[in-house]
């Protein structure tokens, strides 16, 4: 019971990531074979620490430890995870050793060490954003992640890497500044309130904050992470890291970081706002359904694989965020599912269009391939899986994610969902084309001869169509983990269900 | 008329730091006076670096005494214990850098004869003899001398002193500069024509003051004002006019024309060791006369200071925007921060001195490591002071231009640097004291602020460099641990703040 599982899981990675640092710089292999133990290892401690995970336990949050970091501030180091942040733990600690083994031969002999040392700190501080009980401590996180991110694309992507990072990093830090500032003024109503003023995310919860100040406040922390989780308007950084990044990066900024931002609408507006998230739940809804349409539309005209998948995420991210803000139990646990399926299947997209890229001169212009299906048709079909999990499937993770969303948005606003389910539509236009252009037709010139997959190769894509797979069609427990904690979520709000007869999900059992 | 004046009981111990201070000051006069050329440097740097390193020790090991000294004269407490401390610190890691001698082929950053006219023969005979002077020791050690006194000074008269003996060597500092002597010296005029303006102030006040009180101690001051409540025109005209002398000392708008020209004249080193040190020990003796002697009307003064606090952060931090020189968009900048120390001041409780006592260590260590960076980036003509040269710096010299980037973000107070807690700390004061608008304009300013600090990182680390740019020269070891102690500060008090916030606590009150 006293086992500090969430402390072990940053600890580990990052010890791992500093003795990487020290092995030779002459024996990559050495490097990448140790950088994957360590994820291994960090991915099965995730595991035994998510077997103790009680699903109906009454405390809000799981694994709590509690330190005291600077108490003159009332700020400590305090973590723990609800359903929602071990599940986007999860995903974080599966998804690492999965692009380590996708990306082993992404850079340079000599830039190895670095690279693979980079993943692992980034690691750890994912786990730490998403298990971070103190809302200052999120703030840290959430910061300095930018660091490690900053060098991954700045250091070893492509030609326009240094632009692409300067912007992530520009973008990253208005937002981060305005949230600082939502903090402290975060920090003074609780003291004022409380006389000792404190960062506990669940002191800050009881709060009764004035409606004006919180919806002053809350606009603070929603543009930090309407950046981070790139909503319209705020994501024109986001195609340019995903061109000029390896996929490796791509995978953990998309799959992963990105995730922080509807984390942080989840697990920190609603519930410490909840008189301003009802306040300005439309003005979300709009700019989420604005986001949907324009990512998709934009993704259809897109002649660059990355660029196209980065604005696909836009719009898949548009989904997540309007689950979360039409407050209901579907809109939020489908949020939650569709974060983890987005996660998976923006490693399916990824690792399969960096294998083609390697074959095919590093590349990402859709025009540059042709017929892969002829020359490589595991590969190809791999990729056809990867589309299949953007366009939501049944049957995969996705599926169940964008249904529950939509669900949950009918029950509230149906003209919504209507709007949004055009963006399903569009959806199913890009992904099939972008396939169509890459893997049918007359096998491009520079194609002849393509290689299909190796064993190494095919490790990482079956590991995650498992998932999907998984997920897509017994999506029960992860459900019976999400629930307890988005409905925790939805009381606080306060904003009643509507009056109608709750959907059960295929496959799943109703939630 | 034929009583004795009494012989004062003087306990020296708890006095031993100055004294220490004092005696290496006398001594490196004569030694200059007296030894032989060739010793001169070693010796100085001995009695320097053994009479600051001594005088802490002596500091550490008296820190417990509470009391006060020479007949109610000098008075050492828990904030004076810590003020001395701060300045001594500042003044160790200060020495290292006027001791920096491999920067400038032709020597150190000195002139080697300050009374030669500039650009004249014997300047240029000076010059090409390779002579290197140390007058600079025993006057740093005599400015250090003043800035331990001043805040431990309890009555106006020896305040006064203390203000003199710290300012007066500080002149001449200034005007030393081996390159651009001509700004330097125009500098130092200012600087002792307005600083001599200053002072008269600070006396005339004390002159009205004693009017009104019929005493110089700050504590009869204070019974005063509890004995013969209401205003009277003496009591504020005095308390303004010290306020103005003490105002001009740290810099705070409206008294703040001369610190642009002075930073950016004098010798980095001294510039480095006015930014930080003067800084603390000016506020440290405003903090005493504003809560000890003046404490009883602090109504009357409380609601001034939020003013010029308010004008000081927001006329620092715009000005500063505009700035091109690096030296002079710093001296803006420590404008700036001493509008936010004046915010901690004026919160006029115990949480604004621990704030203010606080934000003065994280600030000197900040600022001194800044201009440690500024001395190092060098082309032919000297130090490469325009922003514009700075361009491509993260890429030529990763690790400086990291050390530097730090020091900007602590600045800017972003979280994990010191000069976030520091912020925070005097905010929280200024808000417990309901100075609501004022902590919102601290706000806006921080925010304008950050926008110039992160301005010099974005010109280093992500603008080519360009042809002809300056070049990083490789310090001496002196420098290195000068640089090496300030980053360390400015991380682990952001890190860590925990420790020195408990010292400031049990530190506590100023004794009356």
């Amino acid at each position: 019971m006293n086992i500090p599982w969430l402390t072990a899981l940053m600890v580990l990675p990052l010890v791992g990531s500093i003795i990487t640092l020290a092995l030779p710089r002459s024996r990559p292999q050495v490097v990448k074979a140790w950088a994957l133990i360590v994820a291994l290892a960090t991915l099965g401690l995730t595991i035994a620490m998510a077997l103790e995970f009680q699903a109906d336990a009454t405390a809000p949050f799981q694994f709590t430890e509690s330190y005291p970091w600077i108490p003159a501030f009332g700020i400590s180091y305090s973590v723990g995870v609800d359903g929602i942040g071990l599940v986007l733990v999860a995903l974080a600690t599966v998804l690492v050793p999965v692009v380590i083994l996708a990306g082993w031969n992404d850079v340079d002999d000599q830039a190895t060490k670095g690279y693979f040392a980079l993943l692992l700190v980034l690691e750890a501080l994912m786990v730490g954003v998403f298990s971070a009980t103190d809302v200052f401590l999120f703030y840290v996180f959430f910061e300095v992640m930018l660091v490690p991110v900053y060098f991954l694309i700045g250091r070893y992507g492509g030609a326009g890497r240094t632009r692409a990072a300067v912007k992530f990093l520009l973008y990253s830090l208005v937002g981060g500044l305005l949230m600082l500032a939502a903090l402290i003024g975060l920090y003074v109503v609780s003291a004022q309130q409380l006389g000792q003023g404190t960062f506990d995310f669940l002191a800050l919860v009881g709060l009764d904050i004035d409606p004006n100040m919180q919806k002053v406040l809350f606009l603070g922390f929603f543009i930090a992470f309407a950046i981070k989780a790139p909503l319209w308007p705020f994501h024109t950084w986001l195609p340019d890291a995903a061109k000029e990044s390896t996929p490796a990066t791509a995978i953990l900024l998309i799959g992963v970081l990105d995730k922080v931002g509807t984390f942080g609408m989840i697990r920190y507006l609603l519930p410490i706002f909840p008189a301003a998230s009802d306040f300005y739940a439309p003005l979300v809804i709009a700019l989420a359904v604005i986001g949907i349409l324009y990512g998709a539309l934009v993704a259809l005209g897109q002649t660059d694989m990355k660029r196209l998948f980065a604005y696909s995420s836009m719009s898949h991210f548009g989904f997540i965020a309007l689950g979360i803000f039409v407050f209901t139990l579907q809109g939020g646990s489908g949020s939650t599912v569709y974060m983890l399926a987005h996660g998976l299947s923006t490693a399916a997209v990824f690792i399969t269009a960096g294998y083609l890229m390697q074959r095919n001169g590093g590349s990402s212009l859709i025009s540059d391939y042709g017929g892969v299906n002829k020359v490589a048709p595991v590969l190809a079909g791999f990729f056809l899986f990867a589309a299949m999990s953007s366009l939501a499937l049944p049957g995969l993770a996705s599926f169940v994610g964008e249904f529950l969303v939509l669900v949950g948005t009918f029950i509230r606003y149906w003209w919504v969902a209507a709007i949004a389910t055009i963006g399903i539509v569009i959806t199913a236009a890009y992904a099939l084309r972008l396939y169509q252009k890459v893997a049918t037709g007359p096998t491009a010139p520079s194609l002849e001869g393509l290689p299909d997959l190796t064993a190494r190769e095919k490790l990482p894509l079956a590991v995650v169509v498992v998932l999907t797979l998984a997920i897509g069609f017994f999506p029960g427990p992860v459900l019976e983990v999400v629930n307890p904690a988005v409905e925790r979520t939805l009381e606080v709000v306060g904003v009643p269900a509507p009056d109608i007869p709750q959907a059960a999900p295929s496959g799943g059992e109703a939630p | 008329m034929n009583e004795m004046m009494p012989t004062p009981e003087i306990d020296y111990l708890p006095l031993l730091p100055m004294i220490i201070v004092a005696a290496a000051a006398v001594i490196g006069v004569i030694v200059e006076a007296f030894a032989p050329r060739r010793a001169r440097r070693p010796l100085q740097l001995v009695l320097a670096f053994g009479s600051l390193i001594g005088a802490f020790a002596a500091l550490v090991w008296q820190s417990g005494v509470r009391s006060t000294e020479v007949e109610g004269a000098v008075v050492i407490d828990g904030p004076s214990v810590i003020l001395q401390g701060i300045v001594l610190l500042l003044a160790i890691v200060a020495a290292l850098l006027i001791s920096e001698r491999t920067l400038d082929p032709a020597g150190d950053a000195f002139a080697p004869r300050a009374s030669a006219l500039p650009g004249s023969e014997d300047e240029r005979q000076f010059t090409s003899r390779g002579y290197l002077q140390t007058e600079v020791w025993p006057l740093f050690l005599f400015s250090v001398l003043g800035m331990m006194l001043f805040p431990a000074a309890n009555n106006l008269l020896v305040m006064f002193v203390a203000l003199e003996v710290m300012s007066l060597p500080l002149y001449l500092l200034a005007g030393m500069a081996r390159r651009r002597r001509l700004l330097s010296q125009e500098a130092a005029l200012k600087y002792f024509i307005l600083g001599a303006f200053s002072s008269a102030f600070f006396l005339f006040g004390s002159a009205l003051t004693y009017g009104y009180a019929g005493t110089i101690q700050f504590s009869g001051i204070a019974e005063a004002l509890t004995a013969q409540p209401g205003r009277s025109a003496l009591l504020v005209g005095g308390l303004a006019l010290i306020g103005v002398g003490m105002l001009f000392k740290i810099g705070a708008v409206p008294f703040h024309q001369w610190v642009p020209d002075v930073y950016q004249g004098s010798p980095s080193p001294i510039t480095a060791f006015m930014a930080a040190a003067v800084k603390v020990a000016a506020i440290g003796a405003l903090l005493r006369v504003l809560y000890v002697a003046f404490g009883g009307i602090r109504w009357d003064w409380q609601f001034m200071l939020w003013v010029i606090a308010g004008l000081t952060m927001l006329v620092g931090s715009i000005v500063a925007i505009s700035q091109s020189d690096i030296k002079r968009m710093l001296a803006y900048s420590s404008i700036a921060q001493a509008g936010f120390i004046l915010v901690g001041v004026s919160a006029a409780s115990q949480a604004g001195l621990d704030a203010s006592l606080f934000y003065l260590i994280a600030y000197g260590f900040t600022t001194m490591g800044t201009f440690a960076v500024v001395s190092l980036v060098r082309d032919s003509t000297g130090e490469a002071t325009k922003i514009s040269q700075w361009a491509g710096l993260g890429r030529k010299s990763p690790v400086l231009a990291t050390c530097f980037a730090i020091f900007m973000l602590a600045l800017a107070g972003i979280p994990l640097t010191s000069g976030f807690v520091g912020k925070f700390l005097v905010f929280e004061a200024a808000l417990a004291a309901d100075a609501i608008v004022v902590v919102l304009i601290g706000v806006l300013a921080s925010i304008i602020a950050a926008f110039f600090y992160v301005r010099v990182i974005v010109v280093m680390f992500f603008s080519d460099p360009p042809e002809d740019g300056p070049s990083v020269v490789i310090p001496s070891a002196a420098t290195t641990l000068a640089l090496a102690i300030s980053v360390a500060v400015t991380v682990i008090l952001g890190v860590l703040p925990q420790p020195v916030l408990d010292l400031i606590e049990q530190a506590g009150v100023f004794l009356g």
